[in-house]
């Protein structure tokens, strides 16, 4: 331990004078010497309260300069160099100037605060990271901030401020940095050694560089930041305050609800804290007990939390379509919240497929959930999962929302069953998301046609509109846009290898499936070949079955048709 | 089908006019309304408010009014429409309600919303307004930690206007005739039960609002006609402007700017939902008595649909309803999002 700190505090604030209040004589009470600069645009009337207020506490000055700063500009700067001027002078055995805000709370005692920076008084603690190298900057201009003017007040001259800076990057202009500067960015808030802050203000050419800075983006983000290298022996690049923006730049408020967060992250100041949460208020700072302790801060758990409501904010939750939260077609993020397969003509082919497949996954094995005339849920309840109703209308009202909160509000996978007699509505939807799984049997529904027993008219004209469904949806299944994990087979090809076919899928759907051993019971495909040779002969073109139907009797059919 | 106007600019010259029209409206309606107890003067600067229209309501308001007061709210602007059950004595005796009275067409004043933009217009400038109806009651998120001053607040740092709040309709298990809820006694310790997860939207291109749809009210009684069941989307909460105005119920506003609420890139605005206590023995008779009237949407064919499903004795709670916990439940069911608020 080297010679003891005496930590002096610069308060910028620009509302809330109760708030800071409180606040200055926390640091006060701590030991700390304050001074409070307070924005110009605060009336002279409840400056005389604020003064009041804190009028039996010595250790605090008022800056007698005030500024009218405004968010983003060089007021900012002249504010905090005025108020450090004005308390090195005031206090000149200052050893550490702590930089806060007048909704900077500190969390643990001064005194740890000083003990912690006794640990290493040389150190200064300011977080200063390159400009050229990683970008440190959320949601705004990075590198941009030094080399183009901002004479324009972002907030009140938004419509000047954007054209002007698009003028300079088509004129290319580029200002340079005075010499022997490097660009640095970092936190706002820092806590630099008397010294170095010293030697900051006292610089030869100090003149010169607030010239520089003046019409930068940003300067309090980065005036001490790139100063500070080029004054510093030993720069410990971290902000000591805690203070977490959104993506939009914006800092995140601290409630009452953030207080055991806070405690567990062990950090010396956080900001912001709104200024209705009287928990943390009168919770914070952390009294006392016994001998000080010097461990680092922890942010990481608030971080955590703070990134994933971001994350939340920015990317949503996948397959979520909801008031708040309604993305536009290819902006989904996820269409659907979890993996889900469709099973197109199986059950054409099987009358009791859907039976015999819930026998085989552990999923929620649906009949057709878009079908004509109704929605088939497992169990065909009138009510299915979520409470979405099995009325048809219903669900044509909006499919994709019916779809997407099924998948979304059930814990199991969602498996049903298709063909071209149900809503087509989904076909791009389901064939471009990822989470699919299709096995598509296309021609399948020739075959409850052969054993319909209709008329051969009718059957002639469902052939034609089922046919010109399923060739619809085969350009989509044929796109290159297919993002589903598609199986497609054809009739024909399909009733060759039913099951290593059947077994591939359900593997892939659900891997702990139960084997296939063998297949339900299937419908009789003999006479296929002849009614579709009499479609043919009616002039139809029936397609999608295949080259190769398993052999017809081909004789018996011909002497058929020759009666 | 009113955005085939063609060129955008179209679109917009036609909702500043709709939109100077209903300002209008809310002016010349406004002149319907008569004071009772008049207490505008006690409105501080930066007060939440509330406004609501209402009739035949008096069980409903001590709950009502602590529920609201609890959140924050520090006025309430109340327009009685006639009531006949001694509720207005009720309201006149409470210190924080400003109270105006009117017999005027319910129905004639665009269902209570030209009197609500009159009194937006003349006390809502400049504050965070809540306009609800006596059986809605607001949620949000981290309700339980945080005043709706701290959400207000927080919109407005984040350059906010307006929030998004579905309807949720809360019913009960078993008969709806059977569920009493007494005068004072939170109505959701009995229609404590909602669907979560059957509802439908649409996106209105011209106002630009989502056009939301479905819960228990549209299987049960609207399956022959689900284009007719009832909108749930609302956006119940917004710092009012001299130029706003509420186009149907509080389903949407113009400017058109208020009713984007969601985000259209994937991500997640903050949301709430107004718990809906529209499901108790009283709606019964209330639905017999607003049928006689003929005083709602729609030629009052909400409240037909009501009246014959009523006839089968309803009962909408099914084996898929869930009962109500709080808002993080709502938030996990995807029903109302934190947004970035952490």
């Amino acid at each position: 331990m080297t010679a003891a700190v005496r930590l002096g505090v610069v308060v910028l604030c620009h509302g809330d004078l109760d708030l800071v209040a409180r606040l200055a004589r926390i640091w006060a009470d701590g030991g700390a010497r304050v001074a409070v600069h307070v924005d110009a645009k605060v009336s002279a009337a409840r400056l005389g309260g604020l003064r009041r207020a804190l009028a039996e506490c010595g250790d605090i000055i008022f800056v007698a300069r005030r500024h009218r700063c405004s968010w983003g500009r060089f007021s900012l700067v002249r504010a905090t160099q005025d108020a450090a001027t004005d308390l090195l002078a005031r206090f000149p055995d200052t050893t550490h100037v702590y930089l806060a805000s007048g909704a900077c709370l500190p969390l643990r005692p001064i005194a740890e605060l000083t003990a912690y920076l006794a640990a290493d008084p040389d150190r200064d603690h300011i977080e200063s990271v390159s400009s050229r190298d990683v970008g440190w900057t959320v949601g705004g201009l990075s590198h941009e901030r030094f080399t183009l003017f901002f004479p324009f007040d972002w907030k009140r001259r938004r419509w000047l401020f954007d054209r002007f800076v698009a003028w300079q990057r088509r004129r290319g202009i580029c200002r340079r940095m005075p010499s022997g500067l490097s660009p640095h960015l970092g936190s706002q808030w820092w806590c630099l050694t008397a010294r170095t802050l010293r030697a900051i203000l006292e610089d030869p050419r100090r003149a010169e560089f607030d010239r520089f800075f003046r019409f930068t983006w940003i300067p309090d983000e980065s005036y001490f930041q790139t100063l500070v290298r080029r004054h510093s022996a030993q720069v410990e690049s971290g902000s000591l305050t805690m203070a977490k923006f959104d993506h939009t730049g914006r800092p995140y408020l601290l409630y009452d609800d953030h207080l055991d967060m806070l405690a567990d992250s062990r950090c010396f100041v956080a900001r912001k804290i709104w200024p209705g949460a009287s928990r943390l208020l009168s919770r914070f700072p952390l009294p006392v007990d016994g001998r000080p302790r010097v461990d680092p801060p922890q942010p990481a758990r608030m971080s955590r939390i703070i990134d994933q409501t971001v994350r939340r904010r920015v990317l949503g939750r996948p397959g979520l379509y909801m008031q708040s939260r309604f993305p536009r077609k290819d902006a989904e993020n996820g269409k659907t919240s979890a993996p889900y397969a469709v099973i197109q003509g199986l059950t054409d082919i099987f009358p009791d497929f859907e039976g015999w497949l819930r026998g085989h996954l552990s999923c929620d094995v649906h009949g057709h959930l878009f079908g004509p005339e109704g929605v088939e849920f497992a169990g065909r309840p009138r009510i299915g999962p979520g409470a979405i109703s099995a009325d048809p209308r219903i669900r044509d009202r909006d499919p994709q929302g019916f779809l997407t909160s099924l998948i979304r509000i059930t814990d199991r996978m969602q498996v049903f069953q298709f063909s071209p007699r149900d809503n087509q509505a989904l076909n791009w939807f389901i064939a471009t998301d990822p989470n699919a799984h299709m096995l598509v049997v296309t021609g399948a529904w020739k075959l409850p046609l052969l054993h319909s027993g209709m008329p051969f008219d009718d059957v002639r004209r469902v052939f034609a509109q089922l046919q010109r469904i399923e060739l619809e949806q085969l350009d989509v299944l044929n796109s290159l846009w297919v993002r589903a994990r598609l199986h497609h087979h054809d009739l024909g090809e399909f009733l060759r290898h039913p099951l290593p076919i059947l077994q591939d899928v359900l593997l892939q759907i659900d891997p702990h499936s139960v084997p296939v051993a063998a297949l339900p019971a299937m419908r009789d495909p003999t006479g296929l070949d002849g009614m579709l040779r009499r479609l043919r002969n009616s002039g139809l073109r029936p397609r999608l079955t295949g080259e190769d139907l398993p052999a017809a009797d081909l004789p018996i059919t011909e002497r058929t048709a020759a009666e | 089908m009113r955005g085939l106007g063609g060129h955008p600019l179209v679109g917009r010259l036609r909702r500043r006019a709709e939109r100077q029209r209903l300002i209008a409206r809310g002016i010349l309606g406004g002149g319907a309304l008569r004071a009772l107890s008049d207490r505008t003067r006690r409105i501080g600067p930066g007060d939440i408010l509330c406004l609501v229209t209402l009739r035949d309501e008096r069980a409903r308001l001590p709950w009502f009014l602590d529920y609201y007061r609890g959140l924050g709210v520090r006025h309430f602007l109340m327009v009685d429409n006639d009531s006949s059950d001694g509720g207005a004595d009720y309201l006149r005796a409470q210190p924080d309600v400003s109270l105006w009275w009117t017999d005027a067409s319910y129905k004639a004043a665009r269902f209570g919303m030209d009197w609500m933009n009159a009194l937006l217009r003349r006390h809502g400038r400049g504050h965070w307004c809540l306009t609800v109806d006596p059986d809605e009651f607001l949620v949000y998120p981290h309700m339980d930690q945080r005043p709706l001053t701290a959400l207000t607040s927080w919109l407005e740092s984040a350059g906010r206007r307006s929030f998004p709040a579905m309807l949720l309709d809360m019913y009960p298990k078993g008969p709806i005739e059977e569920a009493l809820c007494a005068q004072g006694q939170d109505p959701f310790a009995v229609a404590r039960w909602f669907d979560p997860a059957n509802y439908s939207i649409q996106k209105n291109a011209y106002f630009g609002n989502l056009w939301i749809q479905g819960g228990p009210r549209r299987r049960a009684f609207f399956s022959h006609d689900p284009l007719a069941s009832p909108a749930l989307n609302k956006i119940p909460l917004v710092k009012w402007d001299a130029r706003y105005a509420y186009v149907s119920s509080t389903h949407m506003l113009l400017p058109r700017g208020l009713n984007l609420v969601y985000d259209e890139d994937g991500g997640e605005l903050i949301s709430g939902c107004l718990l809906h206590a529209k499901f108790l023995s009283s709606f019964a008779a209330k639905s017999a008595e607003e049928l006689d009237r003929r005083q709602h949407y729609g030629d009052s064919r909400e409240y037909r649909a009501y009246h014959d499903g009523l006839h089968r004795g309803a009962d909408l709670w099914c084996s898929e309803s869930r009962e109500y916990r709080d808002w993080r439940q709502l938030e996990d069911l995807g029903l109302i999002s934190r947004g970035n608020w952490a």
